[in-house]
């Protein structure tokens, strides 16, 4: 809403505001602008009176003029077609600043000019309000208007304006009326009555008809014998600074009278309609040509306006060409309605946006209806020269009743965290135009404007209050509430942590991706959930797999000529299991591709790289020795089947982990996911000291020949079954295949730590127990020792 | 006899004197106390005098003997630490060459700033908590007093999945959530940071982006109190120095609602490109619970009141950080990323 203070000073007698400090004063109440300034900027300009015209002697267009400027008369040359003796016209002088530029003296071809006679197009009017006269030539000034005298003040044009970014609830802001009790409230001043004040004579002869309960009030007047002409310069001069575009004076009055009182008005043609309006629900494929040629198919959730045979309007949103007012329009009818107003959002988010559609959306004052409709009356008496026949065609079911609401002192004060009084309650509904009385000094009873129609509970009052009194006067307080721990999720954060800790950058990627990649790296057992109104393809499925993202940021890292890159990410994914039937699981991933430093040496990624961040990660969160990488279960597609495993914590897979498929990428990129639910699921016992053993252990070696395709995990699993209780730890320190080994087979070595905590172990135990691990390593996997 | 001792003892201390590394050193003792030393082979002759004279040359020929040990062993120190002086100087490095690397990680920007802002708030008693990314329309809007076909709606148009189900368009989803767990419906104090979702993609606005959202329930919360953690909460953020500005506004779920705005960290206040000349940045939507959120999530408005805020953090990072373009914060350039790896 773009707020005319020459238009609000027809209702408030606020004077000469700076229009800046209007516009901060209203934020501080809750009116948050845009921009605000005058209506036109430019340096001062004067009435002159061109007195003599003569063709300039080298030019066949331009001319000699001498301008009376007030206190002398100047030489100023000009090219506008329509210059002449005897013209009121507004100059600019020497050193004068206008949109375009500085107007400075000069001389045209061997004339001296100084200054420039100005059109309204040089002025910086918006184009889109322009007339082709008003860009051919120079704009004409009314006879009255007195020589040497400020141009742009005589036109109102210094009109100081400000674009509103209103909030939804007060669409009672759409209008000069409801900006004028709120700035009223403000300044502490009454807003002036509207006049509505007209003859009536002659029958009305019509009748409206209402169908539907989307519409709940519907008034209709006729007016006859108009004449279309141009609207005064007062009235054009508001609309524009408003942003509407003048038309003429009847079309120009229902626009005026809309953003006067806020409630939108159609008129029709008269002599076009058969007697009657009548309001109904539109057709399935319905056709209506609006007033801006396009035909509209229209259906069932659209309220029209139909003559009784036809639609001729789309209620609320726009009329129909048919009945529109044209320059040989005679006679009026005006229609001031009120309709369901989700039901008109829905139809203009359809088919158009528009002023009218913007205020019935927002809800509307039955009041305003009937007002709007009477000061419509008003204006084409005095501007069109109308008269308005007797009577009004109306349907009315709308309700009408000032709420009256109950509210006390002590909540206010609660609710505010203020020790207002009760005065200073008062005086903001005083200043604000709402009734409000007390019986006895604690419970007050506010009767609120049918205007207001945001206001309908004790809370929206106690705002009110809140911000007429000053939101800046209400001190911040800390709260007087029992102390208590806070919590937080810690072991994210604690895995946040340690992946830092091991070098790796933590990236923050979208949920939605393309269809394609929402399976990617997973096994595909469930479906992917898809976005009704995705914005683009890139965008249009939710993930499943964090390394899908991973591998995308991989991608345009490589893009970028970066080498070595060690991600990782923790956020949700999600699967479709049935009809509205969704899932969400929080999940770690990490990618690691080229060199990564490992303690002091930089080395080149591999799977056991990778598998190091995830043994780290799955240490240090407890689960030491309770995990296991198993090639045996399904591996995505996406990933290489000889270099990939499931890692499974106590039984339960939760997590991939392995190569990127060279089908895929050539280059090495390791990949691994962890299912956080899944994993901390199972629950790790509290940390605990371990008595350090006060005997020695002892430290024996195996090499051992096996088939090449027993994994180091079964073997270290044999001797742990073998060595029992004894066993403190097996290390792999030897793989060899090749030269002087038999074809399908390994070597591997493992240091073997034997000890127990009670005693130290003799020659014959350490033995005995080396013996049944070689004996259990041979029954199990035929292992041979080799010496 | 005498003389002869002295005579030794001068040699002795003389040699020791002129050591010049252990090694000559150790000669020098041999050479005079060793078993056929000089001193040593004085002492063997002493059975040759008379018996009375023997007491006498003994502890003359002891003390001389202390005394040379004694000047062995300060010699001994004196060239030990000579040795080790030069041995060190000798093993000098050039401690400019560059250091042996360790892998350094990093944490997202926007995490950080999470992170942050949990522990302030975990410090004043709050619980971080969180709540599903895709959400019912229930918890998003209905039980936070938005019907549907209520316009506010169409302030953010939303990832709809199916009729019923969305990716949040709000970390606000979770107050309905956490009022709605808590069974004996008493007080509340909890932020909660996460993804939201929105149905717009622009140079300044990401389809995906992060709130947190803040909600305290007690008896008599007030604006008063909203206005004091707010600004607790923003000068931990941007500087003690910010100061915070109230404008009434309008959210369905609050009543009264306020925005805030706070002053330019980039000018302070004076105006310029960043807060559009006007001194201040809009940061934040708040205000008091609305009575019938209350009541659709089973709490009594005339016992329980409480406030609420949001804000987005991804601007608040952005700010933090100095970064410029939202999208950086979604690109992952590891060259970007990299620059988060010091504390703040």
């Amino acid at each position: 809403m773009i707020l005319s203070t020459n238009f609000l000073k027809d209702y408030l007698d606020i004077g000469d505001i700076d229009v800046h400090e209007l516009a901060e004063k209203m934020t501080a109440i809750g009116n948050e602008y845009d921009s605000c300034g005058k209506f036109i900027n430019t340096g001062k300009l004067i009435v002159g009176e061109v007195v003599s015209c003569e063709m300039h002697p080298d030019s066949d267009h331009l001319h000699v003029c001498k301008v009376n400027v007030g206190d002398r008369i100047l030489q100023i040359v000009c090219g506008a077609p329509n210059v002449r003796e005897g013209l009121k016209v507004i100059v600019a002088l020497d050193g004068t600043m206008l949109p375009g530029g500085e107007i400075k003296r000069s001389v045209i071809r061997g004339e001296e000019s100084n200054g420039m006679l100005c059109s309204i197009a040089e002025l910086g009017i918006d184009s889109k309000f322009l007339k082709e006269e008003d860009k051919a030539g120079i704009h004409e000034l009314p006879q009255d208007a007195k020589v040497g005298e400020d141009a742009i003040k005589y036109m109102g044009w210094d009109d100081g304006v400000i674009d509103f970014d209103l909030t939804a609830n007060r669409g009672d802001l759409l209008s000069i009326l409801g900006m004028a009790y709120e700035v009223g409230a403000i300044y502490d001043k009454k807003v002036k009555p509207i006049d509505l004040s007209h003859k009536e004579e002659g029958e009305l002869k019509f009748d409206v008809k209402v169908k539907t309960e989307n519409c709940s009030l519907f008034l209709a007047k006729r007016v006859n014998n108009i004449t279309i002409k141009e609207s005064t310069p007062e009235i054009k001069e508001r609309l524009m600074a408003s942003g509407i575009r003048p038309i003429n004076n009847v079309v120009d009055i229902s626009n005026y009278v809309m953003l006067e009182t806020g409630q939108p008005l159609h008129f029709y043609d008269a002599d076009k309609l058969n007697g009657v309006l009548e309001v109904r629900m539109a057709e399935n494929n319905e056709k209506l040509t609006t007033l801006d040629g396009i035909e509209r198919t229209l259906s069932n959730e659209d309220i029209v306006i139909s003559d009784g045979s036809k639609a001729i309007g789309l209620a609320g949103v726009m009329g129909g060409l048919d009945t529109e007012i044209t320059e040989n329009t005679k006679n009026v009818i005006i229609e001031s309605a009120i309709f369901n107003n989700v039901k008109i959002r829905r139809t203009s988010n359809k088919i158009l946006r528009s002023e009218a559609s913007n205020r019935f959306e927002k809800g509307l004052d039955p009041n305003r209806t009937y007002m709007a409709i009477e000061r419509a009356c008003h204006m084409l008496e005095k501007y069109a020269d109308g008269t308005v026949c007797k009577g009004t065609a109306k349907y009315d079911n709308a309700d009408k009743e000032e709420k009256i609401i109950f509210i006390n002192v002590t909540k206010i004060n609660d609710i505010l965290g203020t020790s207002l009084n009760f005065d200073e309650i008062l005086d903001v509904f005083e200043k604000l135009g709402f009734k409000a009385e007390t019986l006895d000094g604690e419970m007050i009873n506010v009767t609120v404007p049918t205007r207001r129609t945001d206001i309908s509970i004790e809370e929206d009052l106690i705002e009110e209050v809140g911000r007429i009194y000053g939101v800046d006067n209400v001190e911040g307080t800390v709260m007087k509430l029992p102390v208590k721990k806070g919590s937080y999720d810690k072991t994210t954060r604690e895995i946040r942590n340690k992946m830092v800790s091991l070098g790796l950058n933590e990236t923050l990627s979208y949920a939605l991706v393309s269809e394609k990649d929402s399976q990617m790296f997973t096994n595909k057992e469930n479906d992917y959930i898809k976005i009704l109104s995705p914005l683009t393809e890139e965008r249009v499925a939710l993930r499943q797999s964090l390394i899908t993202s991973l591998y995308r940021i991989y991608e345009y890292n490589k893009s970028h000529d970066i080498q070595d890159i060690s991600l990782y990410e923790i956020a949700k994914t999600f699967y479709k299991l049935g009809e509205e039937d969704y899932k969400e699981e929080n999940k770690l991933a990490c990618l690691m591709t080229g060199n990564y430093y490992l303690g002091l040496h930089e080395q080149k990624v591999d799977f056991y790289v990778i598998k190091g961040v995830a043994e780290e990660i799955l240490d240090y969160l407890g689960y030491s020795g309770r995990y296991s990488f198993m090639q045996e279960g399904k591996i995505p597609d996406e990933m290489h089947p000889g270099k990939s495993a499931l890692i499974s914590v106590n039984g339960t897979t939760v997590g991939i982990i392995g190569r990127v498929s060279p089908a895929i990428c050539n280059e090495e990129v390791y990949v691994m996911e962890i299912n956080l639910d899944k994993l901390l699921e199972k629950q790790v016992g509290k940390m605990k000291y371990k008595e350090i053993s006060k005997f020695p252990t002892v430290k024996k070696d195996i090499a051992i020949l096996v088939d090449k395709d027993i994994s180091a995990q079964e073997l270290q699993k044999a001797i742990k079954n073998a060595g029992g209780k004894l066993l403190q730890e097996s290390k792999v320190f030897d793989l060899y295949t090749g030269k002087g080994i038999p074809e399908g087979k390994k070597s591997i070595a493992f240091s073997i730590e034997l000890g127990d905590s009670t005693k130290t172990l003799t020659d014959e135990i350490i033995n005995e127990t080396m013996n049944k691990i070689t004996e259990n390593l041979n029954t199990k996997f035929k292992a041979e020792l080799r010496s | 006899m005498d003389e002869q001792v002295s005579k030794i003892k001068e040699q002795a201390l003389k040699e020791i004197e002129e050591a010049k590394d252990v090694k000559s050193l150790d000669e020098t003792r041999v050479k005079f106390l060793g078993k056929k030393g000089e001193l040593t082979a004085l002492l063997k002759m002493m059975g040759g005098l008379a018996p009375e004279e023997r007491p006498k040359m003994g502890s003359l020929v002891n003390s001389a003997k202390n005394e040379i040990e004694e000047n062995i062993k300060n010699k001994e120190d004196i060239l030990k630490k000579e040795e080790l002086n030069q041995k060190l100087e000798s093993e000098k490095i050039d401690v400019t060459l560059p250091a042996t690397k360790q892998k350094r990680g990093s944490k997202h920007p926007l995490n950080r700033v999470i992170e942050e802002i949990e522990d302030l708030f975990v410090s004043m008693g709050y619980d971080v908590v969180s709540g599903p990314e895709l959400e019912t329309d229930e918890y998003c809007f209905e039980r936070l007093n938005l019907p549907k076909g209520h316009p506010a709606r169409d302030m953010q148009d939303s990832f709809y999945i199916s009729p019923e189900y969305l990716l949040r368009t709000q970390t606000s989803a979770v107050q309905a959530r956490a009022m709605m767990a808590n069974e004996e419906k008493g007080p509340i104090r909890i932020i909660v940071p996460g993804k939201t979702y929105r149905r717009e993609d622009d140079a300044t606005h990401s389809h995906q982006f992060n709130q947190v959202e803040g909600l305290v329930i007690d008896q008599k919360i007030s604006f008063a109190d909203l206005k004091g953690t707010l600004e607790i909460f923003m000068k931990h953020m941007l500087g003690e120095n910010t100061r915070l500005r109230f404008r009434p506004s309008y959210f369905p779920f609050t009543e009264p609602s306020y925005e805030v705005d706070v002053s330019c960290f980039k000018c302070g206040g004076k105006g310029c490109n960043l807060c559009k000349q006007t001194g201040w940045i809009e940061l934040l939507g708040s205000g008091i619970v609305h009575p019938n959120v209350l009541k659709i999530n089973g709490y009594d408005p005339e016992v329980y009141s409480g406030f609420a805020f949001g804000t987005g953090l991804d601007r608040l990072a952005m700010f933090k950080y100095g970064i410029t373009d939202i999208r950086l914060l979604y690109a992952n350039d590891v060259r970007f990323l990299n620059q988060f790896d010091r504390k703040d």
